[in-house]
């Protein structure tokens, strides 16, 4: 079957699985970074029973393999009490995984924020919170924004394991055409091409752009 | 105003202040003076709690430093009480260390509004009015990055004045400076020695400064006061042979 009849049979299944891992990308990116702020700042505690919690957690959820996590939430948890609909286990899972790496960046962005800037703040009697978001976070940011779009674009690719437990993405469309249709070489070479333009004209340019935006508030263009 | 009993402080085996004694009186300019590794940056930054001291007491208008009394006894200040104390303390660095992502008049209000709860109102007029002093008025909506060393210095005096504090720190602030700026940057020190009533401690390199306008300069060696006096007595006539040594090098230098 020529692609664009491929195209014109199933593009609206192919829209709306682009559409679940759009959903599924945005609510997990929000995860990962909220994970991420916590644990990152979290294992720079001078409390050490707060540190070892973030510790174990990048320990444990960078460690061990995302599908198995992502089929820890979906049917083990159930036997604990706390069943999740599918939808919700997926973002979960993924969001949870990625910040775990994300946590890192942010602990590194943090450190490498000169030591005159917490001194100075602290020379102005900030308190440890304030100075954190007035004055180190704003500029961890700006180290970390790199990073961060690395990690979004593996975050992206990462949501397509969501489809293991039905959640009806990109990738389980194409799935799904390929097996009622043997037309495997449409099917995925379709999701490949979405997911790249997902990453290289969303993902990239946001963040490219959230970059320029970073470096005009600290003066720098 | 300032006052150090048997202050130590170690890394590990070294000793960078030993059983130091130091007194500063209200409106006093003090220079420290000394060859590197004397310990006087330490003296400052112990005093600006940046610094935790190992032994002894350090007193700031006759109240605990780095104490504070419970159940009669002094235990070492908690977070609270140390950010209570610093506020009467205010700290110029070597390096600026300006807020990049502020700009001159924001660097300056920050710490009025986030700390002292000020309004934005009264901390603009505030900081308005010291970035003026400094000369730096015109520059306000400029980000540091957009500044010279010696400007930038300027507006790290104003901000560190705006908390209107009673002791100002001033650690080698023109140590990185080009020569041709370093002027500007003594001249608003000097105008604040004659025009207000702060009391002052200033860790510097240059001996003609230091001379100029202290009440008293302390020579440090090894964590220690060596030799202390006014200008004329110790540039004049330097007692110690270490003094004596250092100040005939410096001299080389020049």
């Amino acid at each position: 079957m020529p692609i664009w009849e491929f195209l014109q049979r199933y593009s609206s299944v192919v829209m709306h699985g682009t559409w679940v891992t759009c959903l599924q990308f945005l609510l997990a990116a929000l995860v990962a970074v909220s994970i991420a702020l916590v644990i990152g700042i979290g294992k720079l505690s001078a409390n050490p029973l707060i540190r070892g919690a973030c510790v174990v957690y990048i320990e444990l959820f960078r460690g061990t393999s995302l599908l198995v996590q992502l089929y820890w939430i979906f049917f083990v948890l159930p036997l604990f009490g706390i069943t999740l609909p599918n939808f919700t286990a997926g973002f979960i899972s993924v969001g949870l995984n990625y910040g775990a790496y994300g946590a890192e960046l942010v602990r590194g962005a943090i450190q490498a924020v000169p030591r005159g800037q917490w001194e100075a703040a602290t020379a102005l009697s900030m308190s440890p919170f304030a100075r954190m978001r007035r004055i180190i976070l704003p500029q961890a940011i700006a180290i970390m924004l790199p990073p961060w779009g690395n990690l979004l674009i593996e975050l992206l690719k990462g949501t397509a394991l969501v489809s293991l437990i039905s959640v009806t993405d990109l990738m389980f469309q194409a799935k799904q055409i390929n097996a009622s249709t043997y037309l495997s070489a449409q099917a995925f070479g379709t999701a490949l091409i979405i997911y790249y333009l997902f990453a290289r004209g969303l993902i990239t340019p946001s963040m490219r752009w959230a970059e320029h935006a970073v470096a005009r508030r600290l003066g720098r263009s | 105003m300032v006052r150090f009993m048997n202050v130590n402080k170690s890394y590990g085996k070294l000793n960078v202040i030993e059983q130091l004694n130091f007194d500063v009186a209200e409106g006093e300019m003090v220079s420290i003076i000394g060859p590197s590794g004397s310990g006087k940056t330490t003296v400052l930054r112990t005093l600006m709690t940046l610094e935790t001291i190992n032994d002894g007491v350090i007193y700031v208008e006759g109240k605990p430093l780095t104490h504070m009394a419970k159940g009669g006894a002094l235990v070492p200040a908690d977070e609270r009480y140390l950010r209570r104390m610093r506020t009467s303390i205010g700290m110029c660095f070597q390096s600026f260390n300006l807020f990049p992502h502020m700009t001159a008049l924001q660097n300056c209000m920050e710490g009025p509004v986030q700390v002292l709860g000020l309004s934005k109102k009264e901390a603009r007029e505030r900081s308005e009015e010291l970035l003026h002093m400094v000369g730096m008025i015109d520059k306000r909506d400029q980000h540091p990055s957009r500044l010279s060393g010696g400007q930038q210095q300027r507006v790290a005096i104003a901000r560190a004045l705006a908390m209107r504090p009673k002791v100002m720190l001033f650690d080698e602030v023109t140590s990185a400076l080009d020569p041709e700026v370093i002027g500007e940057v003594t001249n608003v020190i000097r105008k604040l020695v004659t025009e207000h009533n702060l009391t002052m401690l200033m860790v510097t390199h240059q001996m003609g400064f230091a001379r100029d306008i202290s009440d008293r300069v302390c020579f440090f060696f090894g964590g220690k006061i060596e030799e202390q006096g006014t200008p004329s007595e110790l540039f004049g006539n330097p007692q110690r042979e270490r003094t004596k040594q250092f100040l005939s090098a410096v001299k080389e230098a020049i």
